[in-house]
């Protein structure tokens, strides 16, 4: 059983999105929740977050990093992926917060509309802020902000909206006393500091951690991350865990582990032509 | 049975043992005494008429064999290769008393392969019932029930959420020791039975816990996977993993076949690995044959092992060191792993179960530190708690596992049944199958009702 791609694109410098059937993620995926897939037998299982959710598409949007977003990067409509497992995690906690305010960093922006969408739907109020290096790389950006009350672009050039990070405005915002909740998604640096303005206004803050994992279903505790002293399984018990309690350091070097292994399989990968996926 | 040479089988993942030629066989089933009472049957965990089946081999009725062994064992090409029959049928062989014991487990194999060789009869299967049956996992326990309740007419759907079905068969059991097609093939005689395999579904997640309960019968076979990690300074370290990590990487995503196939796998220098059972074994065995140095560190003595005794020799033969009588404290390093401190252990008084229990030594001398790359704890798993916490009022022990009804394998709800390793915790294949079975006799009678 192979799931077929029904869209794709590339939305943004490097960054692709794909809409593939795959109706048993679909029609129980909710904002937070991710899925794992492997594009064919030599593949890895990569887990990728659900980015959108359309009858039984499932929306997936990702960054060229290594092999396996490279290669994904080259298949179109009416390619197949040889699986597609999910939704994992649990879901984002939706309630009625108040004002919430979602921050996504990078491709960690393709998370946000999902998980704005169920704030607003909840009653919320919703502030988005998202930040990239520059205008290239915003993505998402009107879908975005059609569910948000309040909606910040920044770039780290000034190429587009704010000149400088998501962070300078979430301080403006937490001073203001307007907060009652926030998220953060993106690069685990952008999400460590970003969430350190936060910790002074106590107000609550999640992050979705990507540490390195297999199955996604809690049987192999490659995904371990350490949340107040204490050994999680992100892929079971998070992705979404309250900022504050992150060893983020930890999660940065074991995000690190097959540095080596990864720079040869991208490196193999870009010097085969065919179509075979480097295989 | 012969063996490969170590030397040459720590080279590949090929099987390790060679298995009876068909005059091996006939020559070691005439050992066989056709007791009156025959012991072998009561060690069985599932009773396979064993005198009958040896008989039939020494007439050379290879097929009779089968079909008498298939009438309990749905999986005898795997049994034969991984149970652990010095404990079972072997251990109670009156042969062994003086000598060797009839080679029970090296039949059963050899009767399964001639039969996978010489064509495998489908079993009959019954007019459709119209009933319809949800079998949560792939494993032995899983593929058994799928199979009895298929056989008997039902709509079967077995859900896995891993991209291959198997269980621990696929992605704990080295090839080495259980060749892949063997599982594929006990799969596909399942699937031909009419079961329906969905593979990537998560129960609980891709498919809700009311959808599931809206079969007309649930079996749960979601084995043991959770693992569980010592709770020592340094685990989180760069070159920590637990023995399902390490395992799934190479077995289900062919690590050791890097850059190959795409999942990597660290393949340094020293590899230690703790813990003394089948998967501590095999987790080094594994290791040993991605060329690393490997060191096993056991907390009880030797003679406590717990894993299948074939192993253990297999294991000391391809060179793995054995420290026993020590437990690691600590695990060094800085990021990544760069040595295991461990404290000797002395042996006590028995504990409940019989076992002399192990406890630290004091005093500096008692501690020592060895080099590691790579450290792979194998010291347990318990039930993953991801469906099993999510369906409310199904009744749970201390340990994580679904109690059920000893004889039906009914849990605490209506209609929601199982087996295998959920239930009883990390035991056999042999017990999983054997249960899942009587399970789905169960299923069957109470849908005649
Ligand atoms: C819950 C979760 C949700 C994610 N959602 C998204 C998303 O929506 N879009 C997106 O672009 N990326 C997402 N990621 C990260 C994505 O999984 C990695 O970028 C991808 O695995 C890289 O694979 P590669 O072969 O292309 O690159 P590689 O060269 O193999 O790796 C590049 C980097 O990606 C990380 N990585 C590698 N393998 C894995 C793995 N098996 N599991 C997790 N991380 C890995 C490592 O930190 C590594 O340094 C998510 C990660 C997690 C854990
Ligand atoms: C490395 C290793 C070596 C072993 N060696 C031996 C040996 O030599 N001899 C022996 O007799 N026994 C051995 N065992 C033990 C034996 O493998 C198990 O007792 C047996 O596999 C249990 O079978 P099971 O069907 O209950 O569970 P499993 O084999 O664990 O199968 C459970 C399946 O359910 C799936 N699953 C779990 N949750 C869900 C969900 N929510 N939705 C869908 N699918 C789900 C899992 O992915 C898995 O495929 C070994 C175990 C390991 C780990
Ligand atoms: S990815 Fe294997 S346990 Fe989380």
């Amino acid at each position: 059983m192979a799931y077929k791609i029904e869209k794709a694109e590339e939305i943004a410098e490097n960054i692709f999105e794909l809409w593939i059937k795959a109706p048993h993620v679909a029609r129980n995926a909710k904002a937070g929740q991710f899925l794992v897939i492997r594009i064919n037998d030599k593949g890895e299982r990569i887990p990728l977050t659900v980015s959108g959710v359309d009858g039984d598409l499932v929306r997936i949007v990702f960054m060229k990093v290594g092999k396996t977003t490279m290669f994904l990067s080259t298949l179109g409509v009416g390619d197949f992926i040889e699986d597609v497992a999910g939704p994992l995690g649990h879901p984002s906690e939706i309630k009625k917060w108040g004002r919430c305010v979602v921050i996504g960093g990078g491709v960690g922006i393709a998370c946000l509309p999902i998980l704005a969408k169920a704030l607003r739907d909840s009653g919320n109020e919703v502030t988005g802020i998202i930040g990239a290096r520059n205008e290239s790389l915003i993505l998402l950006k009107d879908e975005l902000s059609s569910f948000c009350d309040e909606f910040v672009v920044c770039t780290d050039d000034g190429s587009c909206g704010y000149h400088g990070f998501p962070v300078d405005i979430l301080k403006k915002k937490l001073e203001e006393g307007s907060v009652d909740c926030v998220w953060i998604i993106g690069p685990a640096i952008m999400m460590k500091i970003t969430s350190l303005a936060t910790i002074p206004y106590n107000v609550k803050t999640f992050v979705s951690l990507n540490p390195i994992m297999v199955d996604g279903t809690g049987m192999c505790g490659s995904c371990r991350v350490t949340i107040d002293g204490e050994t999680k399984f992100a892929c079971v018990d998070g992705p979404e865990f309250e900022a504050s309690l992150v060893d983020w350091d930890e999660l940065m070097t074991r995000q690190k582990v097959y540095t080596e292994e990864e720079l040869k399989s991208r490196e193999l990968f870009e010097d085969h032509t065919c179509e075979c996926g480097g295989h | 049975m012969g063996k490969r040479k170590p030397e040459e089988r720590i080279e590949d993942f090929k099987e390790v043992d060679t298995g009876f030629s068909a005059q091996d066989a006939v020559l070691e089933s005439l050992r066989c005494m056709d007791c009156v009472k025959p012991q072998c049957i009561k060690g069985c965990p599932v009773n396979i008429d064993i005198p009958g089946f040896i008989m039939a081999i020494s007439k050379e009725d290879f097929r009779k064999a089968a079909d008498i062994i298939k009438a309990d064992n749905m999986l005898p090409a795997i049994c034969g290769r991984v149970c652990p029959q010095e404990d079972q049928c072997e251990g109670t062989c009156v042969l062994g008393i003086k000598g060797k014991p009839v080679r029970i487990g090296a039949l059963e194999r050899f009767v399964a392969d001639w039969e996978r060789e010489n064509g495998l009869l489908r079993p009959e299967v019954k007019d459709k019932t119209g009933k319809r049956v949800a079998v949560v996992g792939s494993g032995p326990a899983g593929i058994t029930a799928a199979a009895e309740l298929a056989k008997e007419g039902h709509s079967v759907t077995i859900f896995e959420s891993l991209h291959k079905a198997g269980g621990v068969l696929t992605y704990g059991i080295p090839s080495f020791r259980l060749p892949k097609d063997i599982v594929k093939t006990e799969i596909d005689q399942v699937l031909k039975l009419g079961a329906e395999l969905k593979l990537n579904h998560i129960v609980g997640r891709s498919v809700p816990v009311e959808e599931l309960l809206s079969y007309n019968a649930v079996f749960l076979g979601t084995g043991a996977g959770l693992p569980s990690f010592m709770g020592i300074e340094g685990e989180n370290l760069n070159g920590v993993y637990s023995a399902n990590e390490f395992l799934t990487r190479v077995n289900l995503m062919h690590a050791d076949s890097f850059p190959e196939y795409d999942t990597p796998v660290l393949k340094k220098g020293r590899v230690v690995v703790v813990g003394g059972g089948n998967v501590a074994m095999d987790s080094a065995r594994v290791a040993k044959r991605m060329g690393s140095e490997v060191t096993l560190i056991y907390r009880r003595r030797k003679e406590d092992l717990p894993a299948r005794e074939a192993e253990i020799e297999n294991a000391i033969e391809e060179g793995i060191e054995f420290i026993c009588c020590a437990n690691p404290v600590r695990i060094l390093g800085e990021g990544s792993v760069i040595g295991v401190e461990c404290v000797r252990m002395e042996m006590c008084e028995a504990d409940a179960d019989g076992r002399p229990c192990p406890v630290p030594m004091k005093g500096e001398d008692a501690l020592f530190t060895i080099d590691a790359d790579v450290v792979i704890e194998a010291i347990g798993q318990s039930p993953n708690p991801l469906l099993i916490s999510l369906i409310e009022n199904l009744e749970r022990g201390k340990r994580g596992n679904v109690i059920t009804d000893d004889e039906t394998g009914l849990t605490s709800i209506e209609n929601v049944y199982a087996a295998g390793d959920v239930a009883t915790g990390a035991a056999t294949v042999i017990e999983a199958m054997g249960a899942a079975k009587r399970t789905a006799r169960a299923i069957n009678e109470k849908f005649k009702d």
